[in-house]
């Protein structure tokens, strides 16, 4: 084995990687729990962790263009390098996602909720699953893994719709719940996009292995991307 | 993408010593084709195949078929001459003669028959140039090639080569004795030449290769120590995504 001191860092880097996640696995998991609990403290907390996630994200940037700069990696390691550089991205914006959960609760205020909160913790545990899983799969660069996780979104989506169709009944019989009912929508939103990035990282993990660009479509079957946009 | 070099099955032997097996590709003309692996795996041999520098070892014998723009490298009526005039090389350390610059580039016209490739002066100074050297040496032509530095001589070597206008260059790892501005010196000689030449490059400098080709080759020694081609596919393939796990190990320095 050569190169041990390239391989060693290579293996920090993707070790530092998966404590990101992990970071930003419980923001959006404390984000959620402090709606359903109406703890604003709780959020504020959230939101100043947030810069945490952010300054993480920036300092493995940079160490990831240092040992491209010093190490000139190559193939799979190259791969690795460059998926690493995305996923940290997806993981820097799902951060933002736990960001935007906590504030709208700081606007909700002290007011009380129009409904018990059932399909939104729904929603961000199975988001958060996929994303714990996606790190996993990436940590051992599990190509079936990552195939299977993406299938997990339908759910996130489904439940999606319900939180969208639940809403507007409110609204209807009440408009006087509009202003909350759109804020707890946003909420939805964010964690149905939480999903989507957790199947950006899968896309990237089959990069890694196999070195093919795959999409996976609204149905999630394994695509290749289109050529023509 | 016609094919300037067809080789099958090529076998060659150092005495008792086998130093290929059952090489087998084709090198497309107008492009720099990169042979890299280990020390010891053949690409050196391979090269010296091409135009059967390898005759001048003694006991050195080949089976198989090379063919140049589809005759036969090792066929009866091939002209080795003529061969070595079509397929010029370049070494690892620059070896300019000890002779002025001038007599350096013109010495393969007066040796061949200056008058076919025209008039000397213009011969000595169209390769000067297309070696990227002109514009240093113009004022200096009758001092001593050896007062050049290590990269100029290098590339006077090149001059030498193209003056008796070959197709080929190969290059055997080229840049190894020259520092790194030297080296991109002739990594951008080298994109400027395949215009005009076909191009074989050995290296065992994978950023070289990584640069400057558009092909690589990936050579290395089976169990019974004896070199192989493991793969060979375009460039941007071979550094991003090989197919053979022992390229894959080679490249990412996993083995060694």
């Amino acid at each position: 084995m050569l190169r041990v001191a390239f391989h060693a860092e290579l293996n920090r880097l993707q070790a530092d990687v998966a404590q990101l996640g992990m970071m930003v696995k419980t923001a959006i998991r404390k984000a959620v729990v402090a709606l359903q609990d109406r703890n604003l403290d709780a959020a504020r907390e959230v939101l100043a962790d947030d810069q945490l996630i952010n300054d993480k994200r920036f300092r493995l940037e940079h160490d990831i263009l240092v040992l491209i700069a010093t190490q000139q990696p190559l193939a799979s390691d190259l791969r690795n390098l460059a998926a690493m550089l995305e996923i940290i991205t997806e993981l820097e914006r799902m951060g933002d996602y736990g960001k935007g959960i906590s504030k709208i609760n700081l606007m909700l205020g002290q007011q009380y909720l129009i409904k018990p909160l059932v399909d939104i913790p729904k929603m961000a545990d199975i988001a958060l699953d996929m994303l714990a899983s996606s790190l996993e799969a990436f940590a051992a660069l599990d190509v079936e893994a990552a195939k299977r996780i993406p299938l997990m979104d339908d759910q996130v989506d489904e439940l999606y719709n319900q939180v969208y169709r639940d809403l507007i009944e409110r609204v209807i019989k009440n408009p006087d719940h509009m202003e909350q009912a759109n804020m707890l929508m946003w909420v939805a939103h964010n964690l149905e996009r939480a999903g989507d990035r957790a199947v950006n990282i899968c896309e990237r993990i089959i990069f890694v292995v196999e070195g093919r660009m795959t999409e996976f479509d609204a149905g999630h079957a394994a695509q290749p991307p289109s050529g023509s946009n | 993408m016609s094919a300037k070099f067809a080789v099958r099955d090529l076998d060659v032997f150092y005495g008792r010593k086998q130093a290929l097996r059952k090489v087998s590709l084709e090198i497309p003309e107008h492009q720099i084709t990169a042979l890299i692996g280990p020390s010891g795996c053949g690409k050196s041999s391979f090269l010296r195949c091409l135009n059967r520098m390898n005759d001048t070892i003694p006991n050195s014998r080949i089976t198989g078929q090379a063919f140049l723009d589809e005759r036969d490298i090792y066929g009866t009526d091939m002209d080795v001459v003529e061969l070595r005039r079509r397929v010029g090389m370049v070494f690892q350390r620059p070896n300019p003669f000890p002779q002025s610059i001038y007599d350096n580039v013109a010495f393969g016209p007066r040796v061949l028959g200056a008058r076919q490739f025209g008039r000397l002066d213009e011969v000595v100074e169209t390769s000067l140039r297309g070696a990227s050297l002109w514009d240093e040496v113009k004022d200096v032509l009758h001092h001593n090639a050896l007062s050049l530095s290590l990269g100029q001589q290098q590339r006077l070597c090149i001059a030498r080569v193209i003056a008796v206008r070959p197709e080929v260059i190969l290059m055997d790892e080229p840049a190894s004795a020259l520092d790194p501005i030297a080296t991109l010196k002739i990594e951008d000689l080298m994109h400027a030449l395949v215009e005009d030449y076909t191009i074989i490059i050995v290296t065992h400098n994978m950023q070289q290769a990584a640069r400057v080709s558009e092909q690589t080759a990936f050579f290395m020694v089976d169990d019974d120590q004896v070199g192989v081609l493991v793969e060979y596919g375009p460039t941007r393939e071979i550094f991003t995504h090989p197919r053979d796990a022992r390229t894959e190990g080679y490249v990412t320095g996993r083995f060694g």
